[in-house]
């Protein structure tokens, strides 16, 4: 615990994802990239034909939405329980991602989000908005599973259990991987605008007379 | 790379289409909110 404050305060937050971000933003890139390259090059599947295709773009999207709730869940904790200066921060900045890669989470990040801007008092929105995304993670587990709970036209769990042919397998994976560093990027730099913004607002204070 | 999607193109693009419209759109917003934030902190540290 005492890594992950003395590494998350802004200024520390500042210098080290400075240093990140040029990596992620390239690998996201590349991984997306090969992704797309792997994935239009792979043969029909032999019962979803070229519709296969979407698989790459819809599992990493659904993915990302249950991760981002997932961080958005840990950081809510970490402000709650442990007061840490940074961690609404990075859960705020999550959400419009989040939202981004969704449609299934869509309606919890958009009440996430209006929380946030309906309540002016940034400590108390953060401290509503915080126990909205607990709350709300209840949902994670199920629509996880709902795959394998219910009978629909979606098909079943294909990574885990093996299902799925290496040739969809690699470019899935690819673009799953390519995603998320893609939400680490945007996620590292809508946190720096923010510090960023936090600064502004402290000196217009400031110099209010 | 094939980029024949028989009967299926109608499905196919759009989905793709909208991904990459979705995902440019986050990235423009996110370096625009950056330069935007930076730029006001600059002119009022300048003050």
């Amino acid at each position: 615990m005492q890594f992950l404050f003395r590494y998350a305060n802004p200024h520390n937050f500042m210098r080290l994802s400075g240093a990140v971000l040029p990596f992620t933003a390239i690998a996201a890139t590349l991984s997306i990239a090969a992704a797309l390259y792997l994935g239009f090059s792979a043969p029909p599947d032999y019962q979803q034909g070229r519709t296969v295709l979407i698989l790459f773009i819809h599992v990493p999207a659904a993915t990302m939405a249950m991760s981002v709730y997932g961080v958005i869940a840990v950081c809510s904790l970490l402000s709650l329980v442990w007061r840490h200066p940074l961690s609404d921060t990075a859960a705020r900045a999550a959400a419009p991602f989040g939202a981004l890669f969704t449609v299934l989470l869509l309606f919890l990040y958009l009440g996430y989000m209006a929380l946030w801007n309906a309540i002016e008092d940034e400590t108390r929105a953060a401290r509503a908005a915080a126990i909205l995304a607990l709350v709300g993670a209840v949902n994670i587990p199920i629509i996880e599973f709902s795959v394998n709970w219910w009978n629909t036209l979606h098909q079943g769990e294909s990574i885990v259990s093996g299902n799925l042919a290496p040739v969809f397998l690699a470019p899935l994976l690819l673009m799953m991987l390519g995603y998320m560093l893609l939400f680490v990027t945007l996620w590292m730099v809508r946190i720096r605008t923010a510090i960023l913004e936090r600064r502004a607002r402290n000196l217009m204070q400031g110099a209010a007379p | 790379m094939n980029f024949d999607m028989g009967a299926y193109g109608a499905y196919i693009w759009p989905a793709y289409g909208v991904s990459v419209l979705g995902i440019g759109t986050a990235v423009m917003w996110t370096v625009a909110a950056w330069r935007k934030a930076k730029a006001k902190l600059a002119s009022l540290e300048q003050k």
